[in-house]
């Protein structure tokens, strides 16, 4: 009796075909060489920083290099601290547009809306720092000095060194605080932020969505138990990569906040700092240390937006919209 | 007979005006069999009913005239933000409280929250607009100029008026760092792109996730790569080449992904009829996968290059700045578009303020054309350009012409690529 036994297939290829396969390969070798040597070089030119601080590195709040006394502790919660106020700001608004634009907006102006949000989502951060500086800084004031006076008690949202009830108080203590940087970050991010969710809310199957209509659901109700806990990989994933941009921004922070060096507590008061605007501020006058020391920054700040990338893929692919792309 | 009537009444107060006379639970229509009942007019279903219109715009006024006696009388409001949050909280509270005369709490629930996401959608739309339309408006002192697009700031000092000076070397600047940033990009994102999808193995898998692990690399610290490499230890001067090289590394890994992810939609079937023609893998590709996803490919570039001609922060550290027209991209400093509006709003003087305003209308539209562009060769598939068509011809019906052209721009759009990253 004959048996079939697999057999062993093999390929020859022609030689358009070997040169075309030596090509792609070289092709991505070739950014996978790019790519990892970025990330080699940051975390060896950093180490020489790091050695030299050692742990202080993340404990220190003072940023001299070449004084040997420096570290990423006020700089990273600055940069926490905006991003964190940026999210606030973003997730609402991003969470209401994907609604509005999926299940609330007139059929006919849906791929408009969609388009304008991808639209907003290339305008150059540039444009965002122009406008949070000549407009949000002193229009914001009166709102700061609001939550402060009222909650103040809050911690974070307390100003020293003014009395609020005070209406001849000087209100630059309210400028270029941390709050009016999260807040233009956050509207920056927010387009891209929403163009994830809607794009994820408007897959929830359709069978789904009519079962719970057919069986008496409002719009609202229908959302909350079909659409939200479909999208919910979506809503968090999408929330994370704006995190992940919000924590890079450098422009438009850098043109709003006025650096300090230390760890600033309280969002509305003037005086704020973040990794990125520390790198773009200092790279030019640094030492050999010093420029070490940004590196190390560099990395630090490089590091965290990487968790938070590869966290908001692992909760998108994880969840059940996620699953199929 | 009589129930019949009176149940039939009930069903007609369901479709009318007022959910308040729905008739109670209790109450079943089982009309006789064989019994004429009419014919049934056609239901709306959806759409908007006088008493809702009513109610949003009575509670909007009363939470005005609360908001002004809150205002005045109570407790002193100051700025127009502060004002329009506290009219918009008893805006919804009141809409709320005058939905539950009518309704149950579900039906408040629904209304209150459909409320709140349209305003919030309409807040962003609005505050990004605004946006627009703000640094548009301070810029436009500066647009009208001729001279603005025609010469440089080389002559031009901060006290000048705008009739002297411009932004040609920024202009000149930006398109030729962005053109060596595709030259670099467009050949090894693409060939990458194809390698992922074409040679699939475990060390394509490993690249796939460094290039997604660099997508989340700051754009201010790969301009420090180049910074510290180029610059400090090769001794590249500051220049448009240096910022070149800052930008694609800041774009290969955005484009490698997007290009990835449109390559992967190329049907299977496609590909197998084609290696089942007997053709070998090469052509496989270029006469199969490459023109198949031609138009995906496009705008994944574009909106990578739309990236990449507004980043400032890696052009900041490595392009040096001048105020004078250079196009040779290897020796001295070149300046870009973002760059130049970052240099310009340091100044003082309102008329460089507004040099720099200008500067970003001009650069925005540098970023709507490419998204257009994007749009138009994203959108070209015959079906769905015939889709587009026959729904624009429902809609904009009414339309002027012109109107109508310049929306089927903007409204095609493309399913697959996103600038998610």
């Amino acid at each position: 009796m004959l048996t079939d036994t697999p057999r062993k297939l093999t390929i020859i290829r022609d030689r358009s075909d070997k040169v075309f396969r030596g090509v792609i390969r070289a092709g991505g070798s070739t950014v996978l060489v790019i790519m990892v040597l970025v990330g080699s070089f940051l975390a060896y030119r950093a180490s020489q920083a790091l050695n030299k601080a050692g742990w202080n590195f993340f404990t220190e709040q003072a940023w001299e290099p070449d004084a040997g006394k420096f570290g990423i502790a006020a700089v990273l919660v600055g940069t926490i601290l905006i991003a964190t106020v940026a999210i606030f700001v973003a997730l609402p608004l991003s969470l209401g547009t994907a609604l509005f634009i999926t299940e609330y907006a007139p059929r006919q102006i849906r791929s408009f809306l969609v388009s304008i949000v991808d639209l907003m989502a290339a305008i150059p951060s540039v444009v965002f720092g122009l406008w949070g500086f000549f407009f949000l800084q002193q229009s914001i004031v009166p709102v700061s000095r609001w939550i402060s006076q009222y909650f103040g008690w809050i911690p974070g949202l307390g100003v020293t060194g003014v009395d609020p009830t005070d209406p001849l108080a000087t209100t630059t203590i309210y400028t270029s605080s941390t709050f009016i940087a999260g807040i233009v970050v956050g509207i920056m991010v927010t387009p891209i932020v929403t163009s994830i969710m809607r794009e994820v809310f408007s897959q929830t199957p359709v069978g789904e969505r009519e079962g719970a209509l057919a069986l008496g659901a409002t719009r609202w109700a229908m959302i909350r138990n079909v659409v939200l806990p479909f999208g919910q990989g979506g809503i968090i994933g999408g929330t994370m990569l704006g995190l992940g941009r919000a924590l890079g921004e450098t422009i438009a922070v850098y043109m709003i906040i006025s650096p300090v060096f230390v760890i600033q507590p309280h969002i509305l008061q003037n005086g704020a700092s973040s990794v990125a605007a520390l790198i773009a501020l200092r790279y030019g006058e640094s030492t050999q240390m010093g420029l070490s020391a940004l590196m190390a920054a560099g990395l630090a700040l490089f590091t965290m937006t990487l968790i938070v990338n590869f966290g908001a893929s692992i909760v998108v692919s994880r969840s059940r919209s996620g699953a199929a792309s | 007979m009589a129930t019949t009537t009176k149940v039939a009444k009930s069903t007609n107060a369901l479709v009318g005006e007022s959910r308040k006379k729905r008739p109670s639970s209790k109450t079943t229509t089982i009309h006789p069999r064989g019994e004429f009942v009419g014919v049934e007019p056609k239901r709306t279903l959806g759409g908007i009913r006088v008493g809702d219109l009513l109610s949003i715009v009575g509670a909007a006024v009363a939470a005005f005239a609360l908001t002004i006696v809150l205002a005045t009388q109570v407790a002193p409001i100051t700025g127009g933000i502060a004002f329009f949050v506290v009219w918009y909280l008893f805006f919804v509270g009141l809409y709320a409280l005058l939905v539950s005369i009518d309704d149950t709490k579900t039906f408040v629930m629904d209304r209150v929250i459909a409320v709140m996401v349209t305003s919030l959608a309409v807040l962003l739309f609005s505050v990004l607009i605004f946006v627009i339309v703000f640094v548009v408006g301070r810029g436009a002192e500066a647009l009208p100029y001729l001279n603005f697009y025609t010469e440089d700031m080389g002559l031009a000092g901060p006290l000048d008026p705008l009739k002297v000076g411009g932004v040609v070397h920024a202009i000149a600047g930006t398109l030729i760092q962005i053109s060596i940033a595709l030259a670099i990009t467009i050949p090894l994102g693409i060939a990458a792109a194809v390698y992922l999808n074409e040679i699939p193995g475990r060390f394509s898998r490993f690249v796939r996730t460094i290039v997604e692990a660099m997508t989340a690399l700051p754009s201010i610290v790969a301009g420090l790569f180049i910074f510290a490499t180029a610059i400090l230890m090769f001794g590249v001067p500051k220049s448009g080449f240096a910022a070149s090289l800052a930008i694609s590394v800041m774009m290969l890994p955005i484009m490698i992904r997007s290009a990835d992810v449109v390559l992967r939609l190329v049907p299977q079937t496609l590909k197998e009829a084609s290696i089942g023609l007997g053709a070998s893998q090469w052509k496989t590709v270029w006469n199969v996968v490459l023109p198949t996803s031609r138009s995906g490919l496009t705008t994944s570039i574009i909106l990578a290059t739309a990236r990449g001609v507004g980043e400032t922060s890696p052009v900041l550290l490595t392009s040096g700045f001048t105020a004078e027209l250079n196009v040779n991209p290897l020796e001295s400093p070149m300046v870009s578009l973002p760059l130049a509006i970052f240099q310009f709003v340091k100044s003082p003087e309102p008329t460089m303020i507004a040099r720099g305003f200008g500067t970003a209308a001009v650069l925005m539209l540098l970023v709507l054309t490419l998204f257009v562009i994007a749009r138009i060769i994203g959108g070209m598939t015959p079906e769905k350009s015939a889709r587009a068509r026959i729904r624009r011809a429902e809609f904009f019906g009414w339309f002027p012409a012109t109107a109508r052209k310049i929306m089927a721009l903007i409204r095609r759009r493309t399913p697959n690529v996103k600038e998610a990253l």
